[in-house]
């Protein structure tokens, strides 16, 4: 008898529960997983189109590529949804774990630049598996009552033995070489290890002479705001960050060209649930919540109207939208195959062998 | 029946020890002796021989002498000082050496960054008496002194706990047989004290031999040792299986200095505190 009880009480516990669920708004039941960057999304936005579609988002973070990598591969949450950092997007897509993307449903599509779009082909051919989110450059942190803005415009003021004790590079092999591949008028993709040594001689030489101060990678921020050094290497989210700080603070994006990143959605093979996932990425393209995001996030946004309506203030500040023509000597950089990655790897470490 | 009990209370220690400790030194193993295609080879272990593994090796063995050398040479004879006091205040005199050790040791490095950097407090204040800078901020000169700094206290315990267990009356009854200071220091301390002294080598050489943060956060990253070269391998330049060869390396140095250590220090009693 008391067992009956029991489950006639469960069973009521439960419907009640059922009810009570179905009874809020609109909700359709439906559900997405979406993993993304730390503070890159507005929440407010979420609350927007959980409100406006009925759809529930589960949102997590992450911190860097590296981590969403393993946190994918774990395999314990199935992602419906992910935003990470191109060569990222490269090495899943290579890994067969990326799934094509339905551009029908996708209205807001129109919204986006086409340059940027243009660029994205360099790693995704036919725009099949990566929608850009936000982009941005390498470039050049300046102190401006140290360096004048001519000498930031060009990659060479990072050889100028001027600068001594002066220079923060980066503590991550690619982008450190960059400089010294484009201004030998190499690409920054290069491979051919004769042409990567003579980066390397560049580099070691900068070392040699003392230019260097320091290679740092989350640090370069804090270090530019306290006026440790006059010019430093990073990417334009950090800049802009420190030169929030600091007023003499500025960007410049060298006119030989650099990298370009971008931080794309794309969606993984554990996706259960695609049509919930385009009518997510077509809100994000969508011109008023792209703007809330610019907003929130305050990075280079592919989106037309934001580029158009941003306030001047915004405009003129190239960490947040760089210049067209700079852009246009951008490239993004190419995912390396294992043994090139072993080439870059062991020549970095020679970078240090002293 | 008690004898399952007290197998089954050390299960979760049984469980940590096979997820936490086994399995991943089974899988460095396992990284170390294949390629990326999963065939056996030796090439991982033989990267130890390239410049750049080389030198950042021969920099790491470098600076965890010096640093050992220092903290040992701060230590014995404060171990020694303090040794002589009366009771009351050594154990105080040893807590405010234990302070330290009960904040994070990252954290202390931070803070050795922030007052040595080129516009850190110590240059503010030197500048401000007309005294000069000191720039060693980002060269292997910081590196040692983040080193000897929070590695001191792991040089000071053993030979200070090695140093009270010296009785007083051995020392008496040598200075009544009429050795001289340095006779006693040397026949009788020294060797007494010799257990505490090797396990306080050990004890600072292998932290810093194998560290990779404080080189990394005090030598701006210009100053590379093995820890960095491996911590590389893992997560820039995806080499998996060079940064384990590498990792295997560095832990046969380890345990030929932990071996060292069993040869002088049967007793393990300068190692009681730990």
């Amino acid at each position: 008898m008391k067992k009956k009880l029991l489950s006639i009480l469960i069973a009521s516990a439960l419907l009640a529960a059922l009810t009570a669920c179905g009874g809020s708004s609109n909700k359709t039941g439906e559900t997405i997983t979406v993993l993304n960057y730390g503070k890159y999304f507005d929440p407010k936005a979420i609350k927007t189109f959980e409100k406006e579609t009925g759809i529930t988002v589960k949102y997590e973070e992450f911190e860097s590529p590296e981590e969403m990598y393993t946190k994918y591969k774990a395999g314990s949450i199935g992602y419906d949804l992910i935003c990470s950092s191109e060569y990222m997007v490269q090495r899943l897509m290579n890994e067969g774990e990326v799934l094509k993307m339905d551009y029908t449903g996708l209205e807001n599509y129109k919204n986006l630049d086409s340059s940027i779009l243009e660029l994205c082909t360099s790693f995704d051919k036919n725009h099949t598996y990566a929608l850009p989110y936000f982009y941005g450059t390498l470039g050049l942190l300046y102190d401006t009552t140290k360096v004048d803005a001519d000498a930031v415009s060009s990659w060479n003021c990072l050889w100028d033995p001027a600068y001594k004790d002066e220079v923060i590079m980066m503590n991550s092999m690619r982008d450190t070489f960059t400089p010294a591949l484009v201004s030998l008028g190499y690409s920054l993709n290069e491979t051919d290890e004769a042409k990567l040594r003579e980066a390397l001689d560049i580099l070691k030489k900068q070392r040699a002479d003392d230019i260097a101060y320091a290679y740092y990678v989350d640090e370069t921020a804090d270090a530019m705001i306290g006026e440790e050094a006059a010019i430093a290497l990073c990417y334009s989210g950090e800049a802009a960050l420190a030169m929030e700080e600091n007023d003499n603070l500025f960007y410049s994006i060298p006119e030989e060209g650099s990298n370009l990143w971008v931080d794309c959605w794309f969606v993984p093979k554990t996706c259960t649930n695609q049509d919930a996932v385009m009518k997510f990425l077509d809100f994000v393209c969508r011109d008023d919540i792209s703007e809330i995001n610019f907003e929130y996030v305050l990075y280079s946004s592919p989106n037309n109207y934001v580029v158009e309506h941003m306030d001047e203030e915004y405009r003129e500040d190239p960490s947040i939208c760089p210049p067209a023509e700079r852009v246009e000597k951008c490239v993004i950089f190419t995912a390396l195959s294992d043994e090139d990655a072993a080439v870059y790897s062991k020549l970095w470490q020679e970078l240090f062998a002293d | 029946m008690r004898k399952f009990r007290q197998q089954f209370l050390a299960g979760p220690y049984l469980v940590w020890i096979i997820g936490f400790i086994l399995l991943p030194l089974a899988m460095i193993i396992y990284y170390a002796f294949t390629g990326s295609d999963g065939s056996f080879t030796l090439a991982n272990l033989a990267a130890i021989a390239e410049d750049s593994s080389r030198s950042a090796m021969g920099l790491s063995l470098e600076l965890g002498l010096v640093c050992t050398l220092i903290c040992l040479l701060l230590s014995y004879p404060l171990a020694m000082i303090l040794n002589n006091m009366n009771i009351k205040n050594q154990s105080l005199v040893v807590f405010i050496f234990m302070l330290p050790m009960w904040m994070n040791f990252m954290l202390r490095i931070l803070a050795w960054k922030l007052l040595l950097s080129k516009n850190g407090v110590f240059n503010t204040i030197l500048t401000g008496l007309g005294l000069g800078r000191i720039n060693i901020i980002n060269t292997p000169a910081a590196v040692v002194l983040g080193m000897v700094y929070d590695f001191l206290p792991f040089m000071l315990l053993p030979i200070y706990n090695s140093l009270t267990r010296v009785r007083k009356d051995w020392i008496e009854a040598a200075r009544d047989l009429g050795a001289g200071s340095l006779t006693i220091f040397f026949k009788i301390i020294l060797p007494l004290t010799m257990s505490g002294i090797i396990s306080g080598i050990v004890m600072v050489f292998v932290p810093s031999l194998t560290s990779f943060a404080i080189s990394q956060v005090l030598g701006g990253g210009k100053v590379l040792l093995i820890g960095n070269v491996i911590e590389q391998d893992f997560m820039q330049g995806m080499q998996w299986h060079v940064g384990s060869g590498l990792s295997f390396v560095l832990m046969i140095f380890v345990i030929a200095s932990m071996a060292l250590v069993n040869q002088f220090d049967k007793e393990g009693e300068g190692t009681t505190l730990w």
